[in-house]
């Protein structure tokens, strides 16, 4: 398939997705934009006020970057997942693409950029939302979109491998609750990692979801639990290895073919 | 003569162990309607899917037009239409953007895309239907939709898997003027279906698969003269059309 015919299949599976999110919204957008107002309000203005400061910074300053990257982890994953296994395994009408030339580096580029514009834009839509609570400085403007983009990225990846390989709807809701839900809370959301003692600060290392969380929160407020080059090359890393997943997936057919 | 599809002793074991194709080989004589017959579970699906890039082959060759479809996927896939069995488009969707979006991931701009959505909904009596959505649909245009989704990109090679079933007669008959036109533009046709009359009314060539293999192949007249008349009366003393009898001998256990 030449490029400028893959453009087109990429650019059909992406506004698909995009027209989708938008024709739904009030499953898509506004379920995280309701959720981050209370948790703003709660950990932020209620209990926030109890805490005092963080690292020197007022907490609901601090709980910021971590809320707002709670909203992108989800909804990236979600977006991905769900849609992908639904169209797999309710109307089966992924054969729409399986049976068109449509390269697998093509399918995976277009369903990642689905989750990663429905990713940044409840980002956004929650960054607005803490504008009412808090004013959050942005000491580096260009790593927060870095990492808003590279959150999005990661976990709308992980989500296509979670959609491709799922085999029952239990699939499906099993890793958001049970692995996703543990990850984003024991991240470094609503604490700083040097708070917890020493042995718990080494198996926070191993979860990825913490150097999102840091690098964003290095963004808005110029400090980090973990170096901001380390961050981004666990991350790049991890990008890889999920690229290289999907791709075995799609082009084997491994979850999608008998 | 140059074949649209060459099948070489095609096998399929799936992960249950059931053996659905035992060593298929097939040639599809391009600008022909071919019609594929069999029993329920006799493996004509399988065939399909594993032409089309829906499941995994366990043994044998593919081609269609000259394009191997595990060497050159993307050249094989992009002139094949597929009308599958079941209705599996988003039924969440409108029959014009089904179609738009099915021209994309050929690669067709949606400006081009468009006017000839339009113009195959027109064709299939779908026109007033193109902003309706999908699951609303009747039972008979959902089939026609299926058949324009798998026209969109003008392909050369056109899987019918039981186009017509639980389609009414009037719109039946329609919808085989519509496929002997489509041959007549050039179109070559592999049809699977339960009516052998439809598939005695289409076809020049005809094959027959029960249980994983081939039992007859050859042109329609070549398989009516398999007839038998002294095995023609069932049990039930009904006798249907010739080919029905053919089938029916070839087939039963």
């Amino acid at each position: 398939m030449p490029p400028q015919k893959q453009f087109i299949s990429f650019y059909t599976i992406l506004r698909k997705g995009v027209v989708r999110t938008f024709r739904i919204w009030s499953q898509t957008l506004l379920p995280s934009v309701v959720t981050s107002v209370l948790y703003f309000a709660v950990f932020g203005s209620i209990l926030g006020s109890r805490i005092g400061s963080l690292n020197g910074v007022p907490y609901i300053l601090f709980v910021v970057p971590g809320l707002v990257m709670l909203s992108v982890i989800t909804n990236a994953y979600t977006d991905v997942a769900t849609t992908f296994f639904q169209s797999k395994f309710f109307s089966r009408n992924i054969d729409e693409i399986l049976v068109s030339p449509t390269p697998p580096h093509v399918i995976i580029a277009g369903y990642v950029s689905r989750g990663i514009v429905r990713g940044v834009m409840v980002g956004l839509l929650v960054l607005v939302v803490s504008l009412f609570f808090a004013l959050p400085s942005v000491a580096h403007p260009l790593i927060v979109l870095l990492f808003l983009v590279l959150s999005s990225l990661i976990f709308a990846l992980a989500g296509l491998v979670n959609g491709i390989y799922a085999t029952n709807f239990d699939g499906i809701t099993i890793v958001p609750t049970f692995v996703l839900t543990p990850l984003v809370y024991l991240g470094g959301v609503f604490y700083s990692i040097n708070s917890l003692p020493p042995f718990w600060q080494q198996v926070s290392l191993v979860n990825p979801v913490l150097y999102l969380i840091n690098g964003f929160r290095y963004g808005f407020l110029g400090f980090s639990d973990v170096p901001i080059i380390t961050c981004f090359t666990v991350l790049t890393g991890l990008i890889l290895a999920l690229l290289a997943l999907n791709w075995y997936f799609i082009r084997t057919g491994l979850g999608l073919k008998q | 003569m140059e074949s649209a599809l060459t099948i070489t002793n095609l096998t399929k074991r799936y992960d249950t162990g059931t053996e659905a194709l035992k060593g298929v080989s097939l040639t599809v004589p391009a600008g022909e309607l071919f019609a594929l017959l069999g029993p329920n579970g006799a493996g004509k699906t399988t065939i399909i899917s594993i032409v089309t890039g829906l499941v995994t082959k366990s043994g044998g060759s593919a081609s269609i037009f000259g394009f191997d479809i595990d060497a050159e996927p993307e050249r094989a896939r992009a002139l094949i239409g597929l009308c599958g069995q079941e209705v599996n488009f988003d039924p969440f969707e409108k029959p014009l953007d089904i179609l738009v979006n099915q021209a994309g991931y050929y690669g067709i701009p949606r400006s081009v895309a468009i006017p000839r959505a339009q113009r195959l909904l027109k064709d299939l009596g779908l026109d007033d239907k193109s902003g309706q959505i999908g699951f609303r649909l009747s039972g008979g245009m959902k089939r026609r939709l299926m058949i324009a989704r798998a026209l969109i990109h003008e392909p050369k090679f056109l899987i019918l898997d039981e186009p017509t079933a639980g389609v009414d007669v009037e719109l039946r008959r329609s919808m085989w003027d519509y496929l002997q036109g489509l041959t007549k533009e050039g179109v070559t046709i592999l049809l699977t279906t339960h009516y052998l009359e439809e598939a005695e009314q289409l076809a020049k060539h005809v094959a027959i698969i029960n249980k994983g293999e081939i039992v007859a192949n050859g042109t329609m007249e070549e398989i009516l003269a398999l007839h038998d008349p002294s095995l023609s009366t069932g049990t039930s003393g009904y006798s249907g059309g010739k080919l029905e009898e053919v089938f029916v001998q070839l087939t039963k256990d």
